[in-house]
């Protein structure tokens, strides 16, 4: 009987949602929670010691792009702070390009080994995530710092005389987010490409395409997928990345997370930081349906 | 070389592995294919005819031996350069592409212009009847509508030679059956030259104008499917291609004195001697009454009943089997008992002797 049927629907929905109401309301409360502090401080006023004093203020939103003459009061832009964004994007943005470029022949190789073999080499690709970020961090900094083993190395062999300058700067902080996130690049590649069938590499040779035809016009649009998943996975933590360039780019080359830290340590300017980081918050989702759009014109399935 | 041939194979081998594990695909072959015409590769699994087609496609090179496309060498070309086309047998459609972006990639992969592609395209739909379907994914269609875009895709540029790579055999037999007929059909509308590959005897009989059998890397006999029915060279085709009869005997004068005493006439006598084996197909056995002059003497041992014919087992006089095919009667049971003496003849010209 239909009435039935559905009363008994109804019931084994109404326990669904019953039992997984706990889990629910811890979810959003952690999700949303937080997020709901850090939006009401980016409304309040600093207090003198750090902290927020509950008066509201729409200073901290301002502080993002001006900032207050001291002597007149007025308002200019604040140069430092777009610098600030600016590399945050540009680096994130290389970051996503470089892990690509190297990420995809790497999880190409992987996919294209015998079945008993890519299990070792999906373990190799995870092996730098045993070790804490900062430690890895570190590592690398050893590697291209001024007395490091890539300058000993070329001084040594009479390559150059001076070292190379890579430390403390823009390149610097690159090299390390690469190398960093490059496994979030690799493995969901992988995932794509082992669902690859290969047979449509002939298909496509056998119709005339060239080798650069066949990777533009049959693999990359089939591995789309991937290539959307390992660019997110590394765009939106290369653009809030804290340690890498705190450690690889000096003082100097801060990106938006430090300039975050920024505000609420030494800084004491709680709101603005706040306020940074709602922005942040936003860019991310802004790139991430541009990008979601974009890859998926074309594509109704994808 | 004849100005007919389209593909000419000489004396291709291919070999995988290295060293004493190497394992040779393909062992000397060498086969002319005729220009328009249906050509099939039959053999059984690991005979080495895919490999031949996948070395014509250019996807393998051989490791000796030569490979000519209407008389001009493409042994090294790779598979974009040559101007031939594969239906692959998992079809290998590209899944995020339209059924007419698929049909159209050939063209495009070429740089033909867009109004010429469009109206190719339009012809390939109309010709394996899926104009409906253009704008589907090809992950939407059935197995037989998938099979047709494949079909289409490799037409689409109007190769000299079309491969196909056991096409049907993933496809249900009552559909297998009315793929083998449009099969034909587009073969003879576009007159391109077709080398058919399988495993399935009477796919190969049905369709083709010449057969290749092969087993163990080597072409075995090239003929029309009559001759490779009624003239196979060797024990292996005799068995791979229908059923056989084998007796053994001893040329003499006149046909073949059979194990069992009797004389019978036999083709293929010329230039033999002693010892051989005779292939008779068992619908070519007669039975009649014991005791006829001329006729071997037999006692049935068994029959079967299998619709519109009755297989009946019969042993010579010296024990030796022989199976005759026999159209059932309408009524009754044409009087076939076990035990009861009959003889029986071969029909004229139906004895063939075989090679070694």
């Amino acid at each position: 009987m239909p009435s039935n049927e559905n009363r008994q629907r109804a019931a084994s929905a109404r326990t669904g949602w019953a039992l997984s109401a706990p889990a629910l309301l811890l979810l959003g409360f952690a999700a949303s929670g937080p997020l709901l502090i850090v939006l009401v401080y980016s409304f309040l006023t600093p207090g003198d010691y750090g902290n927020v004093v509950w008066k509201f203020s729409l200073d901290g939103w301002r502080g993002i792009l001006f900032t207050r003459d001291i002597f007149d009061g007025t308002l200019h832009l604040a140069d430092a702070n777009l610098t600030i964004f600016w590399r945050s994007v540009k680096l994130s943005l290389l970051t996503t390009a470089i892990t690509f470029a190297v990420g995809f022949p790497t999880a190409w190789f992987i996919a294209t080994r015998p079945a008993k073999s890519r299990a070792l080499w999906l373990f190799l690709i995870t092996i730098p995530f045993w070790t804490n970020l900062l430690i890895r961090t570190v590592a690398i900094n050893e590697v291209i710092r001024n007395e490091g083993i890539i300058n000993t190395l070329l001084i040594w062999t009479g390559l150059i005389t001076e070292p190379l300058r890579i430390i403390y700067t823009d390149t610097a902080v690159l090299i390390g987010m690469a190398y960093v996130y490059l496994p979030l690049m690799v493995l969901p590649l992988f995932a794509a490409i082992d669902r690859f069938d290969m047979k449509l590499l002939e298909a496509g040779y056998d119709l005339y395409a060239s080798r650069w035809q066949v990777l533009r016009r049959v693999i990359l649009p089939i591995v789309k997928p991937g290539i959307v998943a390992g660019s997110i996975l590394v765009f939106v933590p290369s653009l809030g990345a804290y340690v890498t360039p705190r450690v690889l780019g000096g003082g100097k080359n801060m990106m938006i997370g430090n300039f975050i830290e920024l505000q609420f340590g030494a800084g004491r300017n709680w709101p603005l930081g706040a306020a940074l980081s709602m922005t942040l918050l936003i860019i991310v989702t802004v790139a991430l349906l541009f990008y979601v759009r974009a890859a998926n014109r074309g594509s109704p399935h994808g | 070389m004849s100005k007919d041939v389209a593909v000419e194979v000489r004396n291709a081998v291919k070999a995988f592995g290295q060293g004493d594990s190497a394992v040779r695909a393909l062992d000397d072959v060498s086969v002319d294919i005729r220009k328009g015409e249906f050509f099939t590769l039959l053999g059984p699994s690991g005979c080495g005819k895919t490999t031949l087609l996948r070395l014509i496609a250019g996807f393998e090179t051989p490791s000796s031996g030569q490979i000519l496309l209407d008389g001009k060498d493409i042994t090294r070309d790779p598979p974009n350069r040559r101007p031939v086309n594969t239906v692959f047998q998992s079809y290998a459609l590209f899944p995020h592409l339209t059924v007419a972006q698929n049909i159209g990639f050939g063209l495009e992969m070429q740089g033909r212009p867009k109004a010429e592609i469009a109206a190719v395209t339009a012809n390939m739909l109309a010709l394996v009847q899926l104009g409906p379907m253009a704008q589907r994914k090809t992950s939407q269609l059935s197995g037989g509508q998938q099979q047709r875009v494949a079909l289409a895709r490799a037409l689409a540029p109007r190769p000299k030679v079309l491969l196909l790579d056991e096409p049907l055999s993933a496809l249900d037999l009552k559909l297998r059956k009315e793929m083998q007929i449009e099969l034909k059909r587009l073969q003879l509308e576009t007159g391109i030259t077709f080398i058919f590959v399988t495993h399935d005897q009477e796919e190969a009989l049905t369709m083709s104008d010449r057969i290749g059998v092969m087993s163990a890397g080597r072409i075995r006999q090239i003929g029309t499917p009559r001759d490779i029915y009624t003239r196979p060279v060797n024990r292996f085709v005799a068995s791979f291609i229908g059923e056989s009869n084998f007796l053994s005997g001893a040329v003499e004068t006149g046909g073949v004195r059979l194990s069992c005493g009797d004389l019978v006439e036999a083709a293929g006598t010329e230039g033999r001697s002693g010892k051989v084996t005779l292939a008779v197909r068992p619908e070519q056995v007669r039975l009649t009454r014991a005791g006829e002059p001329g006729a071997l003497p037999a006692t049935i041992t068994d029959w079967v009943y299998f619709g519109t014919d009755t297989h009946c087992h019969l042993a010579l006089s010296d024990g030796t089997e022989v199976v005759a095919r026999l159209q059932s009667p309408a009524t009754g049971d044409a009087g076939l008992e076990k035990g009861k003496a009959v003889a029986l003849r071969f029909a004229p010209g139906a004895a063939q002797v075989l090679g070694d």
